[in-house]
């Protein structure tokens, strides 16, 4: 098995490069400008976004929108901000990430390791659940909710977060330790390690880039739902999505477009983080074998 | 000084909490400004009454996505105690024996007495009180800015012939006429008022309420349509997806002369500072003087187990409290939903529509809203809204809308 | 010796049934909350369901309404429209980016993350951003003016017949850069040795990419024809945000139209038909692909 090498051995002329840096700097643009248009607009006071200048410069700079989406800005009948709301998300979106990646993880080996009669069929039916629409499981989610007594708790959030993304990081998990070479398996079950052991020892160690894309996909997704977080939440349990969308869609009084780009970008701050910090990897992860279905 | 305050925070807490562990979760879409203060008003009446308030607020579709969380609500069991509703959706939960009984209360407090039938239709159910209404809004008003119409020198329209020519002169004059927010709700709310204005009481009654397709292949169907098309031809380009309080802003600004809009839009024009009668008008649609379609905010009220029954008789009682109503209304730009409450605080708009109402009440013209859910089903009054958004939306003629809307109407039902 | 015998059998046997019953909780879970649901949904779609789930058999009527009603096919032929339009640009550009960025580019470590972080974004976040650019009286159009020129115009997203274009924008917007990771990851991938006896043998660039990189990047398509199709289907949140199914319904796609009948307009039974035929469609679609995927591993 060939070392895959971040160097192509294709070379290419100088007026081309310059044609590639070309069109890959005018795609930044392309997908930096609407970002850049939230975060200009959020730091402009009401009056000049009333104006209607979007593309301009702030005249006046100002940081308030953002103190006020943090801590002030009317939700419901409170003016507490998007502050109270954040800690239940990430009370909610840490336990889902950490089950479903673990789950994935020990699937994926199940599926690639320790295949057994039908567990091709197995891996197509998980497969095939990434695709049912969150909408149709809404009314009998809640009916197995209320049954379980997990209605409207952080445990019932993680619950259905973890059953929905087992699909997806169970496909991750699998194709990636699908390339893993089957050979230090054997080795290790003739040495007399168990199943468990196999997994922590030689497996889990190697796994960092694909747990990083696991994480980063759950994380992202987990932190962006609404649907879930309105209807199986109640008051302490509400994730900050359905505070953002109560700043944003409400539908009388002044629009306080400023506050909601604002409330906008402190909400995304997390997921923006986590694909910083952790995207390097999330490449190298996709690489080491993950895409090569 | 904090610890001191913070203390005797305590201390009060401490004391209504043991006075009575009760609570009401409040399911509502008044996320923002001047709804969500009237409602903390409600709030601190019932926390003086030893009652908490958790709020539950879910913003969005204009409450679509609230009734779709009480689904998920009702489903697992754990429903809010008291969820903002409008029309036939609690008509639609009470069918399905999810709402606590409230004579207790009315009984005590003599609503039937002050609240009109037409009204009490919406909360009533098999003849026991289901929900308490907080306020009503009716839909046929239309806003001018009174500016524009003076410089033109064009007199308030009192028919539909002077509405339209009232239109063309502001048309020629460089500005738009109406202005309009192309969304479907909006060309719905639009509709109620040329429907009645076209048609008449008989006519609305008979198409919309009570969904006789001979009303609904009526020439007055026809002519209500071609209404629509006229309207059309005065909004201007941009009109499409825009938000009903960006087309308010339109005539606040000068930029148009005309807004048909329910009287939610009042509040735009107040917290804009302008006067009733001096800055902007407001009348009802030409041709439909007289008659009030309406729609009205209510609490209704989950039964789930009956433990919460004291704490949502309170509630009730404090949303139908003179001062409550006005209060609130004052600032939703709406009306008290019981009869016998002063006008004295309301503006000049506020008095004329309350007094509308109670004649209008009183002369039994008073008609649920087909837009927002007070005259049919949700089924028929979003396949109704597809025929209208999609005609007014120019894709099909004031004939072929009419044909639409009878099929329309026959398949939701 | 027998004692040895017997407790080797105890330890394979137990290595036969851990792993199944360590994926038996996820299998359970899945079978439940979404073959069951999918079951309870098809079971709805033949009852007179309203706002709540309601038992009563009413046959086809639910299906027979659905395929009666203009706005179902307005949905679908939207979605066919949009997934066709979504798919093909987002790997079209994702590929180019991907080999773009393959070429020993400077600054690969800055371009990457900026390509990815829309994915990052929900569309609570960015759909008003969008529906201001995109807005001709305030966004693009507006600005374009302001800055001189007078006879530009981008008003697709008032347009009946355009505006579904602008939902495809917004949603290559969000997606592309997640697909050129995946192509990036796949060139990455592709052993240079073959690349240099190619080029030993003459072949130029073109013909390298052609003949050989495009076709090893097989599985990478695959892959991001899987992703790509399950967003379409599921776009729900992009299209509220940006149109909210307008202008009167010119946008609405099978999601939207779904949530609709089932929870606004309290017609669940045909919400649900809906449901199935989407189900249906997707079904059509994936068990081939992942039939195909699977078996080629055997």
């Amino acid at each position: 098995m060939s070392v895959a090498t971040t160097d192509t051995a294709i070379s290419t002329a100088k007026a081309t490069r310059v044609l590639i840096y070309l069109v890959l700097l005018l795609f930044a643009l392309f997908y930096l400008l609407p970002f850049v248009i939230m975060v200009l607009n959020s730091l402009k006071p009401l009056d000049e976004i009333r104006g209607g200048k979007m593309m301009a410069l702030p005249e006046t700079w100002t940081i308030q929108p953002w103190l006020s989406a943090w801590s002030t800005a009317q939700i419901g009948v409170e003016p507490t901000g998007l502050k109270p709301y954040f800690l239940n998300s990430i009370k909610m979106v840490v336990p889902a990430v950490t089950i479903s990646t673990i789950l994935g993880a020990l699937n994926g080996y199940v599926l690639t390791k320790w295949s057994f009669k039908g567990s091709t069929i197995l891996f197509g039916l998980m497969l095939f659940a990434c695709f049912i629409p969150f909408q149709i499981v809404l009314i009998p989610m809640a009916k197995m909710l209320g049954l379980l007594g997990m209605a409207g708790s952080t445990n019932g959030l993680v619950m259905v977060h973890v059953v929905y993304g087992l699909g997806f990081t169970t496909l991750y998990f699998r194709n990636y330790y699908q390339v893993f070479p089957t050979e230090l398996i054997r080795a290790a079950q003739i040495d007399g390690a168990g199943f468990f052991r196999i997994f922590w020892r030689i497996l889990l160690p190697s796994s960092g880039p694909i747990i990083v894309v696991s994480v980063i996909w759950q994380f992202t997704n987990i932190w962006n739902d609404f649907l879930f977080g309105a209807s199986f939440a109640d008051l302490d349990s509400q994730p900050m999505t359905v505070a953002l969308n109560n700043l944003v869609s409400s539908s009388t009084g002044i629009k306080e477009y400023n506050v909601h780009f604002a409330g906008a970008i402190i909400a995304a701050l997390p997921t923006l983080l986590v694909y910083i910090v952790a995207g390097r990897y999330f490449v190298r992860g996709l690489m080491a074998g993950s895409v090569k279905g | 000084m904090r610890k001191l305050t913070t203390l005797t925070t305590a201390a009060l807490v401490a004391s209504a909490s043991m006075a009575s562990a009760q609570e009401v979760e409040v399911l509502h879409w008044w996320t923002s400004g001047g709804e969500a203060a009237a409602l903390n008003v409600l709030k601190q009446d019932l926390e003086g009454k030893g009652i908490g308030w958790a709020d539950m607020p879910v913003a969005g579709g204009g409450g679509s996505d609230a009734m779709t969380v009480l689904r998920a609500r009702v489903t697992a069991g754990n429903p809010p105690t008291a969820v903002q509703m409008l029309g036939f959706d609690i008509l639609d939960w009470a069918e399905e024996g999810a709402l606590a009984d409230l004579n207790a209360a009315a009984e005590a407090e003599g609503w039937d007495a002050v609240v009109p039938e037409a009204l009490g239709a919406f909360a009533k159910f098999d003849g026991k009180w289901i929900s308490a209404p907080v306020n009503v809004h009716s839909t046929n008003w239309v806003w001018a800015n009174k500016r524009v119409l003076d410089e033109l020198g064009i007199a308030q329209p009192t028919t539909w012939d002077e509405f339209v020519a009232a239109m063309q002169a502001v048309e020629d004059a460089g500005l738009v006429a109406l202005a309009h927010g192309g969304q479907a709700w909006q060309e719905a709310t639009v509709f109620d008022g040329v429907a009645m204005s076209a048609g008449g009481a008989d006519f609305y009654q008979a198409a919309f309420i009570d969904l006789d397709p001979a009303a609904l292949s009526s020439a007055e169907m026809t002519k209500t349509f071609a209404r629509m098309e006229t309207l059309r031809g005065f909004v201007d380009d941009n009109f499409s997806g825009r938000d009903w309080n960006l087309a308010s802003a339109m005539v606040i600004n000068g930029e148009a002369a005309f807004q048909i809009m329910g009287d939610w839009a009042k509040g735009e024009f107040l917290n804009a500072g302008q006067v009733p009668g001096e800055d902007f008008l407001c009348f009802r649609v030409p041709g439909s003087a007289g008659t009030v379609t309406f729609n009205s905010d209510q609490f209704a009220m989950f039964g789930g187990d009956g433990s919460n029954a004291d704490a949502q008789s309170e509630l009730a009682i404090s949303i139908m409290s003179p001062s409550f109503q006005s209060a609130f209304n004052v600032v939703k730009g709406s009306v008290p939903a019981r009869t016998d409450v002063s006008d004295a605080d309301f503006d000049a708009c506020g008095k004329q529509a309350m007094a509308e109402f109670a004649s209008a009440a009183a002369s039994g013209n008073l008609y649920g809203s087909m837009a927002h859910g007070h005259a049919n089903r949700a089924s028929v009054k979003n396949a109704m809204y597809d025929v209208i958004t999609a005609h007014f939306n120019g894709e099909y003629d004031a004939q072929t809308a009419v044909e639409e809307i009878v099929d329309a109407v026959a398949i939701a039902q | 010796m027998a004692q040895e015998y017997a407790r080797a059998d105890l330890k394979t046997r137990l290595q036969i049934i851990i792993p199944k019953l360590v994926i038996s909780p996820s299998l359970a879970l899945i079978l439940v909350f979404v073959y069951g649901f999918i079951i309870f949904t098809f079971y709805l779609s033949f009852t007179d369901s309203r706002m709540l789930p309601s038992y009563g058999w009413v046959g086809f009527e639910n299906y027979d309404k659905l395929f009666h009603l203009r706005h179902w096919s307005i949905a679908v032929k939207n979605l066919a429209l949009f997934s066709v339009l979504y798919i093909s640009i987002c790997t079209v550009i994702g590929l180019w980016l991907a080999i773009f960025l393959d070429q020993k580019i400077r600054g690969e470590g800055a371009l990457r993350p900026i390509y990815l972080y829309p994915m990052a974004l929900s569309f609570i976040v960015t759909g008003t951003a969008w529906k201001w650019f995109l807005d001709p009286g305030i966004g693009l159009e507006a600005t374009m003016h302001l800055w001189g020129w007078e006879s530009f115009t981008f008003n697709w997203i008032k347009d009946r017949n355009y505006a579904i274009y602008t939902i495809v924008l917004a949603a290559v917007w969000q997606t592309s850069g997640f697909v050129m990771a995946m192509f990036l990851a796949g060139l990455r991938g592709i052993d240079n040795e073959i690349l240099k006896a190619a080029q030993m043998d003459g072949a130029s660039n073109f013909q390298l990419y052609r003949r050989i990189i495009i076709p090893q990047l097989r599985p990478a398509f695959l892959s991001a024809f899987v992703i790509l199709s399950h967003l379409a289907i599921k776009s729900y949140d992009l299209i509220i945000a940006l149109t909210g199914g307008g202008p009167g319904r010119a946008t609405e796609v099978p999601a939207t139209f779904m949530y609709s009948y089932t929870f606004t307009r309290n017609q669940m039974g045909i919400g649900a038909s809906s449901a199935v035929i989407m189900l249906m469609t997707i079904a059509a679609i994936m068990i081939p692909y992942l039939y195909a995927e699977l078996r080629e591993k055997k």
